[in-house]
């Protein structure tokens, strides 16, 4: 038998690797911020299966990781705000959206697909 | 537990950002004016707790709300963050007077975009710097650095232009992904332990597979956050278009914050689960950055970029205090740290010199080519010889604070019987006074026609740049007087001026070897008999450039940072 706390836990390190997988792969800014977006949801459903354990003090539930947890997310999607803010000047100025540092957009996960 | 005086530490956190919403709030030229004052303001702050701390004799300590940890949280100085706190505050007020002339408000425009982002932001990467440096458990330093690369990623893109947007954007994402591994860690921790205070954890801490994994995730994206080698994608990018004054703050202060908090995981959190081969695996990271960074700065064509990529080389001599910390000798310890600190504010104070200088030379020329450096010299002599006294500062000659630094941590190699290191920091002297000789080989030459400044310098710039490198050169002095008393003693002995002239002639042999770009030259023997020599040498820089150009490929990068992780992981279970 698996418990709740295990299964959150489980849970979230798929959304963690995922995430990670999707930021390195992909090579359009939009998508390396919701890949980012879903590593830090990973992140907070860990959190959350922390604060269901009662870590530290053996209660039922840890109202001390919820507290932090709401900060995170507004630290989050401050920082997604700022990234999406940043990803349409870049548009508007380039009129496409590439962080490749040269205009060869393709070098980049071609790089990354011999790497592995 | 609050101790007197500990009141300070909050005011140094909320003063700037009290002056950031005021800069918002007022708008237009007022936002320098409130720069101005919170400037004053927070020197005086920082001088006032160093008062505090001599007072008492000891840290301060502030708890918010009168709420003691673990469900409360603690500001927290100690000798360290004393050290940058004041570190910090100088170069702010440096770059405040030097940017006067970059960052005024034009006649007959209320408000101009650039003026206002940049005095409102420069207080907010002042802020979050003060708090990084007191906080005292790890939530609150994740929402600090957090503060800290928001203030700093639209410093990148000042100008609007998409290449600066690109780079703002790359630095960024690439800074979230470091930031996010180090939350993950924070949460492990908070699993394991239940506090995230520094002084508790460092308590409870004992080996284990969630703690090791958490020192892991947390160093490894710490690390992508300060650009070390193979981490430093976005560094060389974000400098490029960067203002000047952007570009000190980033390179003499951003960076030391995630530095500071890898110095605090490592020395008080961590200290009851490193390894050697943990701390051994940090030092080669920085053995890699001095040798990469240093021969890809040679090879630059801007000098903006040569100062960047310098600023690459110097992040590894801040790691390697680890292994020398680490190494066993509990005295070692002191002195590492000690050096490590030292170095860290010398670094600060001389890079931001030399961007400044930077600035200015291309301000006057309109363009910060090496290779049309010629003639600069008689032009613009202050430059030049700000951007000389830097190079003399990061060097390591004495009396200069990384002197004496450097000093320290051969100190502590040789107590610990790691000679290797020792090695390493030679080395990176030599190939750091090489490019500081091939840009002034360059501007020395006499121009085929006098220089004419495009544009007139402002002597107050010029002044506050100047007056910067000379405070790092003069930090060996002052730690020479502070405690450390025995370590400039012989700073003007035969031996020592022997070996600063080893260095610089050896950097000159080591430019002439792997630099791209050769000033011209007197025709002579040397010329000739080098040539061979130099048919190889370039072939390795070439090849080196080549390995910074592949390692700053996004993919490769994030892989770089999993990986990492995964080998500190590794090194930390490799307890003998």
């Amino acid at each position: 038998m698996i418990d709740a706390a295990t299964l959150y836990g489980l849970c979230a390190a798929l959304l963690v690797g995922g995430g990670v997988y999707a930021l390195i792969v992909n090579p359009q800014p939009l998508r390396k911020i919701v890949a980012f977006n879903v590593i830090g949801n990973g992140v907070f459903v860990l959190f959350g299966a922390i604060a269901h354990r009662g870590a530290g003090f053996g209660w039922g539930g840890d109202p001390v990781p919820q507290a932090l947890l709401i900060t995170g997310l507004v630290v989050a999607f401050c920082a997604t705000a700022l990234a999406v803010a940043l990803l349409l000047r870049l548009f508007d100025e380039a009129g496409s959206a590439t962080l490749a540092p040269d205009a060869r957009p393709p070098a980049a996960p071609e790089a990354g697909a011999g790497e592995r | 537990m609050t101790t007197p005086g500990g009141l300070l530490l909050a005011l140094a956190v909320i003063v700037p950002f009290v002056g950031v919403l005021a800069g918002f709030t007022l708008g237009g030229r007022n936002a320098q004016r409130v720069a101005m004052v919170t400037i004053v303001a927070g020197l005086g702050i920082a001088i006032a707790v160093a008062a505090a701390m001599q007072r008492t004799g000891g840290g301060l300590v502030y708890l918010l709300g009168g709420w003691a940890p673990p469900l409360g949280i603690a500001l927290r100085a100690d000798g360290p963050a004393l050290v940058m706190m004041l570190a910090v505050a100088v170069v702010i007020v440096g770059i405040g007077v030097y940017a006067c002339a970059d960052f005024g408000t034009p006649a007959g425009v209320r408000e101009a975009r650039a003026p206002l982002v940049f005095w409102t932001l420069l207080l907010a990467i002042w802020g979050a710097l003060n708090l990084v440096l007191v906080s005292g458990d790890l939530f609150t330093l994740y929402v600090a650095l957090e503060l800290l690369t928001f203030a700093a990623v639209p410093l990148v893109s000042l100008d609007g232009k998409a290449e600066t947007l690109q780079s703002a954007l790359r630095y960024l994402l690439y800074a979230l992904l470091g930031s996010v591994f180090y939350l993950l860690g924070a949460v492990l921790l908070y699993g394991a332990y239940g506090t995230l205070d520094i002084a508790l954890l460092a308590a409870r801490i004992r080996p284990g597979p969630a703690t090791l994994a958490a020192a892991a995730l947390m160093t490894g994206g710490l690390l992508a956050k300060t650009a070390l080698v193979p981490l430093h994608l976005w560094l060389p990018p974000a400098h490029a278009g960067a203002p000047a004054a952007a570009s000190a703050v980033l390179s003499g202060l951003v960076i030391k914050g995630s530095w500071f908090l890898v110095v605090r995981l490592w020395f008080d959190v961590l200290p009851g689960v490193l390894t050697g081969p943990s701390a051994q695996l940090l030092g080669a990271l920085g053995a890699a950055a001095i040798l990469l960074g240093n021969v890809v700065a040679l090879r630059q064509a801007r000098l903006k970029l040569l100062v960047a990529y310098s600023t690459v080389a110097q992040i590894g001599y801040l790691f390697l205090m680890f292994p020398l910390a680490f190494g066993g000798a509990a005295l070692a310890r002191e002195s590492a740290l000690a050096g490590g600190m030292l170095q860290a504010i010398s670094h600060a104070t001389a890079k931001a010199a030399m961007f400044m200088a930077a600035g200015l030379i291309y301000k006057a020329l309109g363009h910060d080519r090496i290779a049309g450096l010629a003639g600069v010299g008689r032009a613009l002599p202050l430059c030049v010889l700000t951007f000389v006294l830097a190079g003399v500062a990061l060097m390591g000659l004495p009396p200069s604070g990384a002197y004496v630094a450097k000093k320290l941590l051969l100190g502590a190699a040789a107590e610990t019987g790691q000679w290797w290191w020792d090695a390493v920091m030679q080395a990176g002297g030599l190939l750091t006074a090489s490019y500081v000789v091939l840009v002034l080989a360059h501007a020395l030459v006499p121009g085929a026609a006098a220089v004419k400044p495009r544009a007139l310098v402002s002597r107050l710039a010029e002044a506050a740049a100047l007056a910067l490198a000379l405070c790092s050169l003069a930090l060996g002095l002052a730690a020479g007087s502070a405690g450390v008393p025995d370590v400039l003693s012989g700073a003007l002995s035969p031996a020592a001026l022997g070996g600063a002239l080893v260095l610089i002639v050896g950097g000159a042999l080591v430019a002439s070897a792997l630099a791209d770009r050769l000033p011209p030259l007197p025709a002579g023997g040397f010329a000739a008999f080098g040539r061979p020599v130099r048919r190889t040498t370039l072939v390795v820089a070439a090849a080196l450039a080549r390995t910074d150009g592949v390692l700053r490929l996004w993919p490769v990068a994030g892989l770089s940072l999993v990986a990492l992780v995964v080998a500190f992981g590794a090194a930390l279970m490799a307890r003998g």
